[in-house]
């Protein structure tokens, strides 16, 4: 059973194709997990406020930084919620860290949508958003991915899928890791506390 | 002939199917914690979180939910893939055997409450309907917690 120089031709090919896929996928959806310090927080966008908002603007502080979506019910407000209680332990430190939530959702999340939003868990959190032009720009920078998820039910027929890690940028606004989704502030907190 | 080959078909399909869904038993199914988050306005779905618990000797599956708070109340799932990206969707039947009970947590299944009719305010309750496949119901009171809320707990 030998193969004809065509056939080989053939199924190298089609192992280029699959390799190239699987690389191409790998990077769409963003590899970076924690332990790459080679990129650094990038975006200017409009805060919940209307101000616009660029990454030198919080240089000498912490940064934590979530991506989501004001119309996600469950992993936005639990996130959200687990920043409120870093920030409450952290007690005078907080003062060092600013938690920053980017919109993925550029379409629903207007400004005015992220200030009945964000202020509301108290955390001095705050929301980021801008045009899709600049969310994608900004997704790129950071190597997250989002998606749209079509669902009827949900306001405008759509939910959103996206990396719900929480990331860290040191006060010079370089990568410092990610906690995945899910961490317990009480960890996240004792992390911070030996970083800072 | 061949239409009555059809019917034959489809009329054993019904009939085996029929036991099926009468044998899961949900008089023993408790439900345990169950908790939600305050909402903003009447605009964005909400979340409730609970145990179901089934006490009995048979499975109970539950099939779906009701309450007065949202039109379209669902179960969904949140999945988070190697890569770090969550997303949701509809859980579809849950079955949950004898002696076993389903957590609906955050980050995993939840009580999804699409298209809400009412605000759902901080030390307020409302009533959400469990339907099992057995057609037996479970109607539970569900306290709103605040919006930064972690657990049952608060």
């Amino acid at each position: 059973m030998r193969l004809s120089k065509l056939q080989k031709g053939l199924w190298g090919l089609a192992a280029i194709a699959i390799v190239g896929f699987a690389l191409l996928q790998i990077s769409i959806r963003g590899e970076q997990q924690t332990g790459d310090p080679a990129y650094r927080a990038d975006f200017e966008l409009t805060d919940h406020q209307g101000m616009v908002q660029t990454d030198e603007y919080f240089t000498g502080r912490w940064m934590l930084i979530f991506f989501g979506f004001a119309n996600c019910p469950d992993v936005c407000p639990t996130t959200l919620a687990e920043i409120a209680a870093v920030m409450d332990a952290l007690g005078s430190d907080a003062t060092q860290v600013q938690p920053l939530f980017i919109s993925i959702d550029p379409e629903r999340d207007t400004q005015q949508a992220l200030a009945e939003f964000i202020p509301y868990f108290d955390a001095n959190i705050i929301g980021l958003t801008g045009t899709a032009d600049q969310i994608e720009r900004t997704s790129k920078t950071f190597r997250i991915y989002y998606e749209k998820i079509e669902e009827a039910a949900s306001p405008d027929g759509y939910t959103m899928g996206h990396s719900s890690q929480l990331f860290l940028f040191d006060p010079q606004g370089g990568y410092a890791g990610a906690w995945t989704y899910g961490t317990p502030a009480e960890e996240i907190v004792s992390d911070l506390r030996v970083r800072m | 002939m061949k239409p009555s080959i059809t019917a034959a078909v489809i009329a054993s399909c019904l009939f085996i199917g029929l036991p099926t869904t009468t044998v899961a038993d949900s008089e023993d199914v408790v439900v345990e914690n169950a908790w939600a988050r305050a909402s903003i306005g009447v605009n964005r779905p909400g979340a409730a979180y609970m145990t179901i618990r089934n006490n009995g000797t048979d499975s109970a599956t539950l099939v779906g939910l009701e309450t007065p708070l949202s039109m379209m109340p669902d179960i969904h799932e949140t999945k988070t893939d190697a890569n770090g990206v969550s997303s949701m969707a509809p859980a579809g039947d849950i079955m949950i055997p004898p002696g076993e009970s389903v957590s609906l947590e955050p980050g995993g299944l939840h009580a999804m409450l699409m298209r809400p009719q009412i605000k759902m305010v901080e030390g307020e309750t409302f009533p959400l309907t469990l339907n099992f496949a057995d057609g037996g119901t479970l109607t539970v009171d569900v306290p709103i917690l605040g919006i930064s809320a972690r657990g049952p707990e608060g």
